[in-house]
């Protein structure tokens, strides 16, 4: 089975970003990127996946310039067999789609993990135009997927509940927690990882009608009415309730 | 020109977000038509579309299209868009719209953008929108120049109002290919949740602060009192105390209530990546330095376990007096 893992590389989740050039730009300057969570989810499910069906193979593929190699290498630490980069900025899901399809129509797929969502743009419509471009289903938000043959069953989170669905290979996912618990590379993996194939091909040209101007930081919010409760539970529960009712208007 | 809406359904009904994305709609300027696809039980809600802004209301009843499947849904809207010539296409950002946009908007070669939470504008013949980036740490704004343009919009971003009257539903004769069935749903397994978290107007989550799962029954009772949905903090579901689905945060949902209250939680950016553009905040914590009071409007700084039930109680009291 070819197993296709999708990497984006974000921010580390406590970063508190500035803007450049315009603010058109995230000033990346200081700033930790770690391997999407989401796709770390992917990871340790794909593995899984490749270890129960012998023969099978992960690659990994990520649009990023030189710097995310590094997160790429952790991606074959935990488990991945080869790697390929797209030596390109991912300026927005549309042109990252259009690459990743692009390079995936060349090499051959049977599988493809995308991330519920990155936590940059939080975009969470990669995969999905990927499986568009490539004319194969997608499936959001997966919390367990099972594989046998040509099918897979799967379980997606809806508001309220859970989705089960059924689709057939070739195919795109999108995975949510649960689907794997992500994998903690050890020294060999780390070791191997060094050896293991990472090739970078260049972009095509393409077109997209979708274009960020700018970014602002929200408003730091006004001081809040925060009330003790110590000595007297009753005046503070009473007196949230008047501003509840009378100021925020929320009850 | 018009814009197209899709109409989220789910069990025969059209869902909550159906109406906001009529309303959000309606701040574009255009004629809005709205379609619905599959099975939807009470007809009327179709035409009462008319009362919250859309001028057409199409209904594409497909036999095979009762059950959900985003591929087919999304090839069925792309030929309405180009058929009723709607240059824009608004989707909710759910988990039926939200899944349909992105596929559409390759059908269309169209401009896209996804969970947008600000009112759209329309400079120079170009879509101008904007949605939070950074898990809420930061806002951006796009430009969308395509011959079409499809977006999405986050649950509980616009509040629908009744401005008109019922429209005629006329019924739409277009049907999906059959490699658009690829994936389809076979079953829906509820959870417990009465009311879903994403589109709940008010939250009540709890966070470690609750110390165990055994008293997560006064987070449930205040929430009950609220007619609220039930959350929590990572730290309350890796300690196995609540389900994954009731998570708010950057490895949760991202909510955006009219008004969520905190308990027990600390509002580490990863939370509060996941609740910081809810319109009202409110933190009930006993430490007076914990980051949730930076973002929270209202608080009281005390121990949950007084505050909580003497707030339920006072609550009821309340409610009581004002029905
Ligand atoms: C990659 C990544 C993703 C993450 N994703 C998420 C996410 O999606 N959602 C999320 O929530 N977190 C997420 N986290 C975890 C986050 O960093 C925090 O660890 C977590 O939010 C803490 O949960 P908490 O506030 O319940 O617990 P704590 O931080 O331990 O806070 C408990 C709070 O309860 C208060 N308290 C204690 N006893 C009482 C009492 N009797 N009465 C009143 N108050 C009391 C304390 O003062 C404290 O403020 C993520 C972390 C990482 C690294
Ligand atoms: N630059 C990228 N390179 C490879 N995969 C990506 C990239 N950006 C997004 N993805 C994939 O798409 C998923 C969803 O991303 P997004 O649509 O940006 O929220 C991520 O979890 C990745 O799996």
């Amino acid at each position: 089975m070819k197993i296709i893992v999708c990497v984006s590389c974000v921010p580390d989740t406590t970063t508190k970003p500035t803007f450049i050039e315009n603010n058109s730009k995230l000033n990346e300057q200081g700033v930790q990127f770690i391997v999407n969570p989401y796709d770390e989810y992917s990871l340790a499910r794909a593995v899984a996946l490749r270890d129960a069906n012998p023969g099978s193979k992960i690659t990994v593929i990520t649009v990023g310039e030189a710097s995310t190699e590094q997160n790429i290498r952790k991606a074959l630490a935990a488990g991945a067999d080869e790697a390929i980069r797209i030596n390109a900025k991912p300026i927005n899901a549309q042109y990252v789609a259009k690459q990743i399809a692009h390079v995936l129509k060349e090499i051959g797929f049977d599988i493809i993990f995308t991330g519920k969502e990155s936590i940059d743009y939080n975009g969470g419509i990669t995969g999905n135009l990927i499986a568009t471009e490539l004319d194969i289903p997608y499936t959001h938000s997966v919390t367990s997927l099972e594989v046998s043959g040509n099918e897979a069953k799967m379980e997606r989170e809806i508001e309220g509940g859970k989705e089960v669905v059924k689709s057939s290979l070739p195919m795109v996912l999108g995975s949510q927690k649960g689907i794997g618990e992500p994998i903690i590379p050890n020294m060999m993996g780390i070791a191997k990882a060094r050896t293991k194939p990472l090739t970078v091909k260049e972009p095509i040209a393409v077109e997209i009608p979708t274009l960020l101007v700018t970014h602002e930081l929200p408003k730091p919010k006004g001081a809040g009415k925060f009330f003790k409760a110590e000595g007297n539970v009753q005046d503070a529960v009473n007196q949230l309730i008047e501003s509840l009712s009378k100021e925020a208007k929320t009850i | 020109m018009s814009v197209l809406v899709y109409l989220d359904s789910a069990n025969g009904a059209l869902r909550k977000t159906a109406y906001e994305a009529v309303a959000y709609a309606t701040h574009l300027g255009q004629e809005v038509i709205a379609l619905a696809i599959g099975n939807i039980e009470n007809t009327q809600s179709l035409a009462d579309m008319g009362k919250y802004g859309a001028s057409k209301v199409y209904h594409i009843n497909d036999e095979k299209l009762k059950t959900f499947a985003n591929a087919a849904y999304a090839s069925v809207i792309a030929q309405a868009a180009k058929e009723l010539n709607c240059k824009t296409i608004v989707f909710s950002a759910s988990s039926i719209g939200g899944v349909i946009a992105p596929r559409a908007a390759v059908k269309l070669n169209a401009g896209l953008l996804s969970d947008i939470n600000v009112l759209p504008k329309v400079e120079n013949g170009q879509l101008i929108v904007g949605k939070t980036v950074f898990s809420g740490k930061a806002n951006a704004t796009f430009s969308l120049s395509g011959e079409y343009n499809v977006i999405s919009v986050r649950p509980n971003t616009v509040k629908p109002s009744e401005t008109g009257s019922p429209v005629n539903v006329e019924t739409l004769n277009i049907s999906a290919g059959e490699t658009d069935f690829r994936a389809v749903a076979e079953a829906i397994l509820k959870t417990s949740d009465k009311i879903s978290l994403t589109e709940a107007d008010i939250i009540v989550s709890g966070g470690r602060g609750m110390k165990g799962p055994e008293n997560f029954y006064l987070i449930e009772n205040l929430a009950e009192v609220l007619g609220a949905a039930v959350g929590a903090s990572r730290a309350a579901v890796d300690a196995g105390w609540r389900p994954h689905s009731q998570q708010v945060g950057q490895t949760g949902k991202t909510v955006s209530p009219t008004m969520y209250i905190a308990v027990g939680i600390s509002g580490a950016i990863q939370h509060l990546a996941g609740m910081g553009t809810s319109k009202v905040i409110v933190a009930i914590n006993k430490d007076p330095e914990a980051p949730i009071f930076k973002v929270a409007d209202y608080g009281i700084i005390g121990d949950a376990f007084e505050v909580v039930p003497a707030l339920t109680e006072a609550l009821k009291a309340y409610k009581q007096k004002i029905s």
